[in-house]
């Protein structure tokens, strides 16, 4: 094999175990991020309506992970918890902690959503003897969460070009697999390089998305004036 | 009907509603009007019970409002209290409050569906016939920003009656409107008056209105009502030097 700076016959050799690598990496993506979701809204909820102590909380809780690094929530998730008992398998513990993170940078998003919905909303709602539950679901929520839309979906491009971090507790993900492929044939450039590719794939496709979402949101209901 | 037994409310500092007694008979038109800041649209939120009251009790229908009974005394109202307490009385906002998000059918479908678990089509007719009663049969697949806030006003009234409150409440409702929309939705709570057993309470600018239409005037200041009588009695004679120049002033406004 001739030392060339790029060699095609390796590209096309690595190409399905990448592809293959590609598949866990939005796995992880698609599913730390649903579980952003649900726990960024639970904690801005939490934060709006929920008693006092929850509210502290939320809010001491929110306040750590968003100013500690992924990287060390990772390693507490899967190398600290098996000593106090729980033990969780590498993808799990990984889109644990990309939930956990995001959701709690999510939470503001949503946060601001939820501030921006006018009091008399919420008043409305009252006087119509609405349940404080169905208010939020059918009432605030509707008017919230369209406007937090492009905002999570910077976060869904953020988090996916974090799933490198994985790789860290071993999960078989795009970085660590193109890591392991380097090191068995001491050639990076051309692993590193498609998954650089990859990444650049994919967020284009996730910003397409969430722009479509955007318009889709925007039409439709006079959410216009308020 | 409705029972104010000293009740009083406080920001802070400020005493918003001072020791306020008031009480209004069922059917009664009563009109509040009032210096800017003096507790007029905080009484019809307290009774709303959008704020809670510091001290006193309101009484709505012979049953307290903001308290219960335990045992022979009152203790402070739970949300299921309020919760039905609140089913007898509905409220219009001066900014409408309408749910953009919804159409203006949707908009009065809203309660009797979550509220009264009325199934969806009983509803939807329901509330056909609500916005037809304020004139708005060709609106109802409308969202309210496609709406003139005259119709925006409507909506907001039907919406109110859908739970067909014994008391309704009306917060300066035309102030926010152009002089030629309030016409048309003074002509719906002239004609809900008229039409309906309803107790309603409103804060008004609008004293032609209240003239005619209220069976009494309340003049609020600094929380306490100043002066109070049969419309027409009260705005051809005035007693009170402090109602005199009010009344001056609006009149000299417009
Ligand atoms: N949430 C609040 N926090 C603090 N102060 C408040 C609050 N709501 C009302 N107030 C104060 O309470 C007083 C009475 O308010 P209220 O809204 O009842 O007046 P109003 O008679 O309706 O006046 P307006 O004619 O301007 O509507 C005002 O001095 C107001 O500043
Ligand atoms: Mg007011």
């Amino acid at each position: 094999m001739s030392e060339s700076f790029w060699d095609w016959a390796y590209v096309w050799q690595v190409l399905p175990e990448l592809v293959d690598a590609s598949v866990v990496t939005v796995k992880a993506t698609v599913s730390g991020f649903a579980l952003a979701l649900i726990i960024g809204l639970a904690f801005a909820i939490a934060r709006m309506i929920g008693p006092g102590w929850l509210r502290q909380t939320t809010i001491g809780i929110v306040e750590v992970i968003r100013s500690t690094p992924l990287l060390i929530q990772l390693f507490l998730l899967y190398y600290v918890m098996p000593e106090f008992g729980l033990t969780l398998d590498a993808m799990t513990a990984g889109v644990l902690a990309l939930g956990l993170h995001y959701g709690a940078y999510c939470s503001e998003v949503y946060r601001a959503g939820l501030e921006g919905v006018p009091k008399g909303q919420w008043e409305a709602a009252v006087a119509l003897n609405l349940p404080p539950w169905v208010t939020m679901k059918r009432i605030i929520l509707p008017q919230a969460i369209p406007p937090a839309v492009p905002a999570l979906g910077n976060y869904l491009v953020a988090l996916f070009k974090e799933t490198p971090l994985l790789s860290v507790i071993a999960v078989l993900e795009l970085m660590q697999t193109a890591k392991l492929l380097g090191s068995e044939s001491f050639r990076y450039i051309e692993p590193i390089t498609l998954v650089g590719l990859f990444f650049l794939f994919f967020s284009l496709v996730a910003a397409a998305l969430v722009r479509a979402l955007e318009r889709r949101l925007g039409r439709g209901s006079g959410r216009v004036a308020r | 009907m409705v029972h104010f037994d000293h009740v009083t409310k406080r920001y802070g500092s400020l005493t918003v509603l001072d020791g306020l007694d008031l009480r209004i008979a069922p059917n009664e038109k009563v009109a509040i009007i009032g210096p800017s800041g003096s507790g007029k649209t905080t009484v019809l939120r307290a009774l709303m019970t959008l704020d809670r009251i510091d001290d006193g009790v309101i009484w709505v229908d012979g049953e307290p409002l903001t308290h219960m009974r335990r045992g022979d005394g009152l203790v402070r109202a739970d949300g299921k209290h309020l919760r039905r307490m609140r089913s007898k009385i509905g409220m219009v906002f001066q900014h409408f409050n309408l749910f953009p998000h919804m159409t203006a059918l949707k908009n009065c479908m809203e309660a009797l569906v979550r509220v009264l678990g009325l199934p969806v089509e009983e509803a939807r007719q329901r509330a056909g016939e609500l916005l037809a009663m304020v004139g708005l049969a060709d609106k109802q697949d409308e969202y309210p920003a496609r709406l003139s806030g005259g119709q925006q006003q409507r909506v907001a009234i039907a919406r109110a009656l859908a739970l067909r409150p014994k008391i309704m409440l009306f917060d300066e409702v035309t102030s926010a409107l152009d002089p030629e929309l309030c016409a048309e939705v003074l002509g719906v709570i002239r004609e809900l008056g008229r039409a309906h057993q309803l107790t309603m309470l409103m804060v008004t600018h609008q004293m032609g209105f209240a003239r005619e239409f209220a069976d009494r005037v309340c003049f609020f200041d600094s929380g306490r009502i100043a002066e109070q009588g049969p419309a027409r009695e009260f705005f051809d004679a005035p007693r009170g030097e402090r109602t005199q120049r009010f009344l001056r002033a609006v009149m000299d406004a417009g």
